[in-house]
């Protein structure tokens, strides 16, 4: 590499390049690609992560399918279905936080955040609202179990999994927010456009994987019968 | 630096990243760094710390067992001292050796990038590695582990000890492997560097790129385990405890379900070193590069519809038993195809037997008898007997240390140069070498026998007519530490030397014996083009990389 080479050429070679482009990329388009790739093994995870879960679940069910009727009876449905339609109208409003954020249209990707933040936070008053009963009620999970209206005695593993999966669930809630928060304020100083949007595209499509896990844990939990 | 020929963009970097990777040595940069050479450094020192700390606790289980009866600890300290033996070489050393040490530092630098794809995530990857080991060793000064590293339930979700830290250090450690997995996958699908196709990738990057596939695909899986296992000791939920009405057999298939594939997640790597030092090292084409390429894939393909051996004698059923035995067997497809193609790779080549060669020879040795011997556990008939006998052990110690450990002793010593600007004494490198080999053999041979005539594993007392082989394999165990003191010396003693590695010790021709030693912090002046294949020895050198002397 040459010694002699002029100053002016230098800044312009860094001017050229956009501020969010990391070094180790050739181009926006590159770091873009790779990003979204990241993001889709990440999900793949999570996936696997709860599909343990779900075996564990199904297992237990095939053998003391009483129980876990016995179990699902105490789960309110209404409060399940509300919370199902939180999160897909969540879903929805991240869609269009998304889009907005691709057209420039900031004021409009900060309300849709807004919003999917309000759902987020509506689902989980919802669901402290749920554990607060089954708390009140005794039905908790193994050794805790201190229910007194009798039933099968396997309800106490069917509470297991209900917490374990709920819980991990409404965890995964709790990270979102945050994520949701970390970009909106984001957003609001400027950052994205219809040049660079991928965390708002990342966030949203985290969040639409806790969405569709709920709707998997919605009829296994609630509607089983 | 007469280079004529860069791009202005080329030049934007040259006059503060000219230098070498070491030459900003403060605490500070090492702590926060984000270079993936920095950071496989970083790994290397830790994991060898923890290998330390994992073969003291080697030494003090055979040394135990010298003898019939309390030799020098107690039945109970025993179980703790092959517990933390066992869960610090498999979750602290060796899943993460070769991929995040190594691999984190080649591996970018082979497919001609600047960094892994995600260097932030990377550094993250390591700082949960360091959690999980702190509260690892957290467990083992509180309490202690006393169940295997398997925490096979119902023993484990009732014995006293730290088991639910133990197991919370494990769920911790399997993220920072997720982690380092994924940023795996997609450097190599994103950054590769123009030129470099699929099959221009030197064996190295498919064999990690396989092992990063089963990291992604089996961790999760044994997060959750823990994370039930954990629920169990907290609130006797009883999902695993028969006694509650639960099902001791799910915790070994989702145990295993991991853990077998990450028996892969060890081997795939050791594999991948082979195939680079065997034609470095003969300065031959390598032979059968696509047919060695695609059965690394194979391997981590397979590896996920195997588990169900390891519970032959568990109660599962037994048409289940006889279809996991032939998936079993299957492995030894792709991994004879990769034997056979490094022997093939080694004929008539002008083979060199520096101290990575030796290595690699041994693996070719040890991984024979490693991986032979698993077809027999393989067989259901023949591991009915064998089932947690000493030969089980001799046979997954042949594959884990006699073929990994080995592997990423040659890697290290293949890479060494490359990483730290020096050259190691190389006669003390061969005598360490022979004496592991030495070692290792009178250690785990005898187990073998013992195995065969019924000595059961995990016991600290045995029958008179085992002393004379426990005595051999202990006598072994102490050559073997002996080689390993031999080769802690040499290496740090070429540390306090001034930098004298060439750029290309072994004349070798992936791209990251093309840039000095030790790299640059960005590794290439300007983006290499990729025109040759990785292993063009039948040719003169063309260098892919240019600006460098």
């Amino acid at each position: 590499m040459s010694a002699e080479t002029p100053i002016a050429d230098h800044a312009a070679a860094h001017s050229a390049e956009p501020a969010f482009r990391q070094h180790h990329f050739v181009n926006a388009e590159q770091q873009f690609s790779t990003s979204k790739l990241g993001m889709w093994l990440l999900l793949a995870t999570e996936i696997l992560m709860f599909g343990g879960l779900f075996v564990g679940y199904g297992l237990m069910q095939s053998l003391y399918p009483e129980a876990w009727v016995a179990g699902h009876h105490h789960l309110d449905r209404i409060m399940g279905a509300v919370n199902t339609v939180f999160l897909l109208v969540s879903s929805y409003t991240m869609v269009m936080a998304v889009h907005s954020a691709s057209t420039n249209n900031k004021s409009k990707t900060l309300w849709n955040l807004f919003l999917t933040l309000g759902f987020a936070g509506g689902f989980l008053v919802v669901k402290y609202f749920e554990y607060a009963h089954k708390f009140h009620d005794g039905l908790l999970p193994g050794r805790l179990f201190s229910y007194q209206g009798g039933g099968p005695p396997q309800q106490a593993m069917f509470f297991g999994f209900y917490f374990a999966m709920t819980g991990l669930h409404g965890f995964h809630v709790l990270v979102g927010m945050g994520l949701i928060i970390w970009i909106m304020i984001r957003a609001k100083s400027g950052e994205f456009s219809s040049a660079y949007y991928t965390p708002v595209d990342l966030v949203g499509l985290y969040w639409h994987l806790v969405d569709l896990i709920w709707i998997y844990l919605f009829p296994l939990l609630y509607l089983v019968s | 630096m007469a280079d004529t020929l860069t791009t202005p963009k080329a030049q934007t970097h040259v006059e503060h990243h000219d230098v070498d990777y070491l030459h900003d040595g403060s605490l500070l940069s090492w702590l926060t760094t984000v270079d993936h050479k920095k950071l496989g450094v970083m790994y290397l020192w830790s994991i060898l710390f923890m290998f330390f700390l994992g073969g003291v606790f080697a030494l003090l289980v055979r040394l135990e067992l010298f003898a019939p009866g309390h030799t020098i600890m107690d039945a109970e300290q025993y179980n703790k001292a092959f517990t933390l033996h066992g869960a610090i070489m498999v979750f602290l050393f060796i899943i993460p050796s070769i991929p995040a040490a190594l691999g984190n530092f080649v591996l970018p630098i082979m497919l001609g990038a600047k960094d892994v794809a995600f260097p932030r995530l990377n550094l993250a990857s390591f700082w949960i590695y360091i959690t999980g080991a702190l509260i690892a060793v957290t467990a083992m000064v509180t309490g202690g582990v006393d169940t295997g590293w398997t925490f096979y339930t119902p023993y484990s979700t009732t014995t006293d000890g730290s088991v639910a830290l133990m197991t919370f250090a494990a769920f911790v450690l399997g993220f920072s492997s997720i982690l380092t997995g994924l940023n795996f996958i997609a450097t190599v699908h994103k950054l590769r560097a123009p030129g470099m196709g699929w099959f221009k990738m030197p064996l190295f990057i498919w064999g990690i790129y396989s092992t990063a596939i089963i990291q992604v695909l089996a961790t999760p899986v044994l997060a959750i385990t823990l994370l039930l296992l954990i629920m169990e000791r907290a609130f006797g939920v009883g999902v695993f405890d028969p006694k509650l009405g639960g099902d001791p057999v799910l915790f070994q298939h989702f145990f295993w379900f991991y853990s077998h594939p990450a028996v892969y997640i060890m081997i795939l790597p050791g594999m991948a070193i082979i195939s680079e030092i065997v034609p470095a090292m003969s300065q031959k084409t390598f032979f059968g590069y696509k047919a060695t390429a695609f059965s690394s894939v194979a391997i981590a393909i397979v590896s996920f519809v195997v588990w169900g051996h390891h519970m032959f004698t568990s109660g599962q059923s037994q048409l289940a038993g006889a279809i996991f035995s032939f998936l079993t067997f299957l492995v030894g497809i792709p991994s004879a195809i990769k034997v056979f193609n490094w022997i093939t790779t080694m004929y008539k080549g002008s083979i060199s037997l520096a101290a990575p060669m030796l290595y690699a020879l041994m693996f070719l040795i040890l991984f024979g008898i490693g991986g032979l011997t698993g077809i027999f556990l393989g067989a259901m008939s023949v591991d009915i007997h064998l089932h947690d006998t000493y030969f089980v052990v001799a046979h997954f110690h042949y594959v884990m240390m006699g073929s990994t450990v080995i592997a990423f002793l040659g890697g290290l010593h293949y890479w060494w140069p490359k990483m730290f600007g020096r050259m190691y004494n190389e006669s003390a490198a061969r005598v360490s070498a022979i004496l592991i080999f030495i070692g290792f053999n009178t250690t785990f041979l005898p187990q073998f026998l013992m195995g065969s005539r019924g000595m059961p594993r995990r016991y600290y007392n045995y029958l008179p007519e085992f002393t004379f082989l426990h005595q051999v394999s202990t006598v072994g165990s102490w050559i073997l530490g002996l080689g390993f003191l031999i080769m802690a010396g040499y290496l740090f003693a070429s540390l306090r030397k001034k930098m004298d590695a060439p750029a290309n010790p072994w004349h070798a021709r992936t791209l990251e014996w093309q840039i000095p030693s030790p790299p640059i912090t960005h590794n290439f002046h300007e983006v290499p083009v990729i025109t040759t294949e990785p292993y063009d020895y039948y040719r003169p050198f063309e260098p892919s990389v240019k600006g460098h002397h």
